[in-house]
């Protein structure tokens, strides 16, 4: 099984070489309940770490994807825009919004299941 | 510190996800999420917990009409012909013709009347309509009651099945009591489904709550998906879509006002004025005709980019699968079904001029 790691933001990442395919969270699912709108980038969009790259919307809220690493957007998961349940899915399968190339692919910042898991205990 | 309502440990107990509104700790959502809250209400039936609300009374001397002059000087509606045991909806108007809170009325005697006020603007409005009491008037505040509202279709079923109550012949916006005066049932709310609203001793809530909870059809209900469905409604949520800025009628809410035999309401040089020369906005639906979600405080504007107001409320309707909401524009563009662009996030959204509600009320499905 392919290794997830985790943002402070509850992006979930899934890094294959320099590509970086990132979706949200569990947790981040369950907080934002089902998705009713999702808004994707332009492909080509060169994004900073910790910048936004796209916009999940639910009925109560929207929350912001934020880049959990430098990269430009190749790839885009146009299927989720019609078919929200995706987001459920893994992220290294069909749950991706976005997927982006990365100049630094160590993601040594992020976290992996386990920081991640007793992180969402100190935040709960 | 926030208050918490005579339910908060039946909230938790059941896992509700707990946020801050109006001062009061209140259930945002429960494991259904809002969506299917939304849904179940519209097809099932739902419980709130709306005990943050207020519960007051005014009561004039026996044999006077005092307390329905009271009612039509702090509201612009009239009073004289309501019927016992029935609810209007209304607003308290300020001197200069704003809207100081949206209220129901209930006329409860032939010279008494309760009210349900909203939560936020509790202590303002009990303040306010002390200070406008005249003399022989008795003003009491129910503090120590809860208010439960069951809404959605099934619930005069549930009503049956559960208390054994059968209010198949009470009307739309009528209200039922208990012999003991312990349970005040209105069929009304904020869904716009048909409905009720339970009014209960703060120690007779929970168990009211678990007892309408543990039937099939009921599942409790937040305030974010209270927020969706009274948004498809086209309902006022105060502090957003009208305030004490907003004149009943820029708030199109003209129509309590009814045929405006009462001329002596706070405020109604103003709104008489206004009546006469007209509005310069007004308060109007909008619908997403592209997809996104807007939100308050996004920008309406014309084709050309110029921008001719801002949404007051605004979100999802899952029932329309397109996003709704209100904003106040000016006269000459609120026209129905005029084209304008919601600014979401940078992004120009084709939006209309709808009418409300957005979606068909069920309220008075119970035809009598």
């Amino acid at each position: 099984m392919a290794e997830m790691k985790y943002t402070k933001d509850h992006e979930c990442v899934y890094l294959d070489g320099d590509t970086a395919w990132v979706g949200i969270s569990k947790h981040a699912q369950d907080a934002l309940g089902d998705l009713v709108f999702v808004e994707l980038p332009e492909l080509g969009k060169t994004v900073d770490k910790g910048e936004d790259v796209a916009v999940v919307e639910s009925v109560k809220t929207a929350a912001e994807v934020y880049a959990p690493l430098a990269g430009e957007v190749i790839e885009v998961n146009e299927i989720m825009e019609s078919d929200y349940d995706l987001i459920a899915k893994p992220v290294n399968e069909q749950g991706w919004i976005v997927k982006l190339k990365v100049s630094d692919a160590s993601g040594d910042d992020l976290m992996d299941e386990a920081a991640y898991a007793e992180y969402l205990k100190e935040v709960d | 510190m926030t208050k918490k309502t005579a339910l908060y440990d039946a909230h938790k107990k059941l896992g509700a996800k707990m946020g801050e509104f109006a001062g009061y700790d209140m259930p945002l959502y429960y494991d259904l999420g809002v969506k299917q809250e939304h849904e179940w209400t519209r097809s099932k039936a739902g419980i709130f917990d709306v005990s943050h609300m207020g519960q007051i009374s005014v009561k004039g001397v026996e044999g006077r009409s005092d307390a329905v002059e009271f009612f039509e000087k702090i509201t612009p509606s009239s009073f004289a012909k309501q019927k016992i045991d029935r609810t209007k909806y209304t607003v308290l108007t300020n001197e200069q013709g704003g809207i100081i809170d949206d209220l129901m009325v209930t006329r409860t005697g032939e010279n008494e009347f309760h009210c349900v006020i909203n939560a936020g603007c509790k202590d303002k409005d009990i303040d306010w309509i002390k200070s406008q009491l005249t003399e022989g008037l008795e003003f009491h505040h129910y503090d120590d009651w809860s208010l439960i509202a069951l809404q959605g279709p099934a619930s005069q079923w549930v009503l049956k099945q559960i208390l054994d109550i059968d209010l198949s012949d009470l009307p739309y916006m009528g209200l039922w009591a208990q012999d003991d005066y312990k349970l005040f049932i209105s069929r009304l709310g904020y869904t716009g489904e048909d409905g009720f609203e339970l009014s209960v001793p703060n120690a007779d809530a929970e168990k009211l709550w678990n007892d309408l909870l543990s039937h099939d059809d009921v599942q409790p209900i937040g305030l974010a998906a209270r927020d969706s469905l009274r948004l498809e409604m086209g309902y006022c949520l105060y502090g957003h879509d009208i305030d004490a800025t907003t004149s009943p009628l820029e708030a199109d809410l003209g129509w309590v006002m009814g045929k405006m035999t009462n001329t002596g309401f706070i405020g109604a040089d103003v709104v008489l004025k206004q009546k006469e020369e007209g509005i310069t906005r007004k308060r109007v639906g909008i619908e997403l005709l592209d997809k996104g979600v807007a939100r308050e405080g996004a920008e309406v504007q014309l084709e050309d980019g110029s921008i001719i107001g801002t949404l007051c409320s605004g979100g999802f309707s899952p029932t329309l699968d397109c996003s709704i909401g209100q904003a106040y524009l000016p006269i000459k563009h609120s026209e129905l079904g005029t084209s304008v662009y919601v600014n979401v996030r940078g992004r120009k959204l084709e939006a209309i001029i709808s009418d409300m509600p957005f979606v068909e009320p069920k309220t008075k499905s119970n035809k009598i």
